[in-house]
């Protein structure tokens, strides 16, 4: 990872960038290569059953909501999980954390086989599996103080003697960057950002392997975005928790995840180290999804991306398209495309792409960035497909 | 990464630790809000008063009653014109200082002793009726929304059922040999206050939870897919905990408002009981026994109709505010 090209911010600029933070440099969220999986997903699969109306109810179809998921999250790394709103991206955190039980695959967590334990039989692996939720107004019981809900898991799980429990929540809370003194006040005095760090100081509690963060900024301001997003960042290089990052915002994923997999109608379409992802997608959608991002930077000096405007809905997930899923709005797409399913396959050492055209990179807008004649002229520059997404001065560094 | 740009890219998050005396962070809990919301409410807290003194008063009559204070059975016939019909010799039904309210016209009994004992039997039933009612329709409700599926529905039946079926005329009808039946549980012969007493609260009870099913029902729908459930159960808390100790606590806002609008149903609906004969009979006073015997004279000794009516009115009136009082205060969003 020889990507250290952060354009140095003036600090005055700092505060614009804080929502399309310049990701990459940051030691922890680097990807190791050689880290072991603290989580190996096999083949997920999560139908909804949906049941007719009327008194005598019957199954007419599935909600296939996740079909054919597989990834690995490196102990102590992070994956991004990004898509679209009811993706799926939501349902298999919460089969990874087994909120739902699976219809089929596997979930292997640090060699163990979860997926179709009991609840009782998850017990113990409860404190190794935690979960940071999207919306801190309702993921935190109004009725219950700060200090209950901090300590409910300890208690639950019996880890420490009653006296204990307060003084390790009040640590739980100074690590999240509350006053240890608030324990005893109830969620609704708190702002939305203090509320996710309640949330992830709950989260810790149990000294987690794994977090699975469920959009976990997308309910706050994009100024305390950073901040919470920051808090991510420290407690996982503190306490090496590997992550599962659910998002829908891009820039955020690629600040905080080395790798990146996009999901589209409860499959994963693309899935690639960040740099690849952001600089070489290989996918029609992820194309879109990034030409979709807002690019400051290339305002600034008068550029503008080629968007990608995505036609149509995207199809009910209870009779998804047959073939490729995203054939239906895919402007590449031909016969094919309707009678096979693409299969993931292994394009580069760390990307997979389920697209019939995937290598066919003639077919795709090899950079989705046009005009301005700084960066045209950069265009040429063969470093230039790495570093297009972060010019901040006009001066695109080397990749 | 170097060191400046790490300092760089972090914000600064000093101004989340805020610097607060220790002695000053005792949180607000959503109760104490509400109560607060409730105080600055002028006419909840008078109803509320209203309230409390007829509380106060039934929980103290039977203590007076004891000490010879209130004589609700003690006869005056020396008060009443028996030329014409026994009607209390003296205007505004033979009002005196000691007897203030007037006496009761055939008997000469102290119509405030009558009354003043009767808040004690009326809210008696009332608040027995609510409590069975309430633990009834709570319980379901939460069992109801928890377990959905076939439970829900068998659950959403019984309170199609129970709310489709003629409770008035079925009180009426089994009147006899459910207070019979009833006696044969209880101390005390079918012809005693309890056994009358227990068999309206039974049937009030058994009959007035469905609308409360239903209320719960909803409140636990919303409550339980919210994350905080999820959050629970993703410690491996019990179903006692996540229900007891996660949902019952935003449930009693709800529960409790629900108790004072039931209550002067209750109260209202002894009355009207005691008209059709059925519930607790003289000589033990209720409110509604009184006011069906008064309701005789209503012409001849107007006053000894006024007070019962009054008093019914009163609280009845008083317990609904209360109730709509408590539901604005307990839920933040319905501010006018």
């Amino acid at each position: 990872m020889s990507h250290i090209d952060v354009a140095v911010p003036d600090p005055d600029q700092s505060a614009v960038l804080v929502q399309v933070p310049d990701g990459t440099g940051n030691a922890a969220s680097q990807l190791d290569p050689n880290a072991r999986p603290v989580l190996t997903v096999k083949d997920l699969q999560m139908y909804f059953p949906v049941h007719s109306g009327g008194i005598i109810r019957r199954t007419v179809g599935h909600v296939q909501a996740v079909d054919g998921v597989s990834f690995q999250v490196p102990a102590g790394g992070s994956v991004g999980l990004v898509g679209e709103s009811g993706c799926g991206k939501s349902t298999t955190g919460r089969l990874i954390t087994r909120l739902y039980k699976p219809t089929a695959g596997s979930i292997n967590f640090e060699g163990t086989e979860i997926a179709e334990m009991s609840q009782r039989q998850l017990m113990p692996l409860r404190r190794e599996i935690q979960m940071i939720f999207q919306d801190p107004a309702t993921s935190l019981n109004p009725r219950h103080t700060v200090g209950a809900i901090v300590g409910a898991p300890l208690l639950i799980h019996n880890v420490l003697p009653k006296d204990k429990v307060l003084p390790r929540v009040q640590e739980l809370l100074e690590i999240v960057g509350l006053n240890p003194e608030h324990y005893n006040r109830y969620p609704h005095e708190f702002s939305g950002g203090q509320r996710q760090r309640i949330g992830i100081a709950r989260a810790l509690t149990l000294q987690p392997k794994l977090l699975v963060a469920d959009e976990p900024v997308s309910a706050l301001d994009v100024s305390i975005q950073a901040q919470v997003i920051n808090l991510l960042q420290d407690v996982q290089k503190e306490f090496g928790i590997g992550f599962l990052f659910i998002a829908h915002d891009l820039a955020i994923v690629r600040h905080f995840c080395p790798e990146v997999a996009v999901m589209y109608l409860g499959k994963i379409v693309e899935i690639a180290d960040r740099e690849t992802l952001y600089t070489r997608a290989h996918h029609p959608y992820t194309q879109a999804l990034l030409s979709a991002v807002p690019d400051v930077k290339q305002a600034a000096i008068g550029g503008r991306r080629e968007r990608i405007r995505l036609t149509g809905d995207v199809p009910s997930p209870i009779n998804p398209p047959s073939g490729c899923r995203f054939r239906t709005r895919c402007w590449l797409a031909q016969d094919i495309c309707a009678q096979v399913e693409p299969p993931l396959m292994q394009i580069g050492p760390r990307h997979k792409v389920a697209c019939h055209f995937a290598g066919e990179l003639g077919k795709h807008p090899t950079t989705p960035v046009t005009t301005s004649p700084a960066v045209a002229a950069a265009a040429s520059d063969p470093g230039f497909a790495s570093t297009w997404f972060e010019v901040t001065t006009g001066q695109p560094t080397g990749g | 990464m170097s060191q400046s740009e790490s300092q760089m890219e972090r914000l600064d998050t000093a101004d989340m630790v805020d610097v607060v005396d220790p002695e000053a962070v005792l949180g607000k809990s959503p109760t104490q809000l509400a109560l607060g919301r409730f105080r600055r409410d002028k006419l909840s807290m008078v109803s509320f008063v209203v309230v409390a003194v007829y509380t106060i008063g039934a929980l103290l009559a039977p203590l007076l009653v004891k000490i010879g204070f209130l004589k609700p059975e003690l006869q005056h016939q020396n008060l009443l014109n028996v030329s014409l019909g026994s009607i209390p010799k003296t205007h505004f039904g033979g009002a005196s200082w000691s007897h203030p309210l007037g006496v009761v016209p055939g008997t000469g009994v102290d119509v405030m002793s009558r009354l003043w004992y009767g808040i004690t039997f009326s809210l008696t039933i009332a608040l027995a009726a609510s409590l069975v009612a309430i633990v009834i329709g709570t319980v379901l409700g939460i069992v109801s929304g928890f377990a959905g599926g076939i439970v829900d529905a068998v659950i959403g039946r019984l309170v199609d059922l129970t709310l489709s079926f003629p409770q008035t005329l079925m009180l009426l009808a089994l009147s006899s040999a459910g207070v019979v039946a009833c006696a044969k549980f209880l101390p005390g012969s079918a012809s005693d206050p309890l056994a009358n007493g227990f068999y309206e609260v039974l049937v009030l009870g058994l009959f007035g939870w469905p609308p409360i099913t239903r209320l719960i029902r909803g409140q636990v729908l919303t409550i339980r897919e919210r994350e905080f459930v999820e959050a629970a159960r993703l410690f491996g808390a019990s179903k006692g905990r996540i229900y007891f100790k996660e949902i019952l606590p935003n449930l009693w806002a709800p529960v409790l408002v629900s108790f004072t609008l039931t209550m002067p149903a209750y109260i209202s609906a002894e009355a009207a009981l005691s008209y059709l004969g059925v519930g607790i009979h003289p000589p033990t006073p209720t409110l509604g026994n009184v006011l069906t015997d008064s309701i005789n004279y209503s012409v001849a000794d107007f006053s000894y109709f006024f007070y019962p009516a009054l008093l019914i009115a009163i609280v009845v009136v008083s317990f609904n505010l209360l109730g709509d009082g408590l539901r604005d205060a307990l839920d933040p969003k319905a501010d006018r």
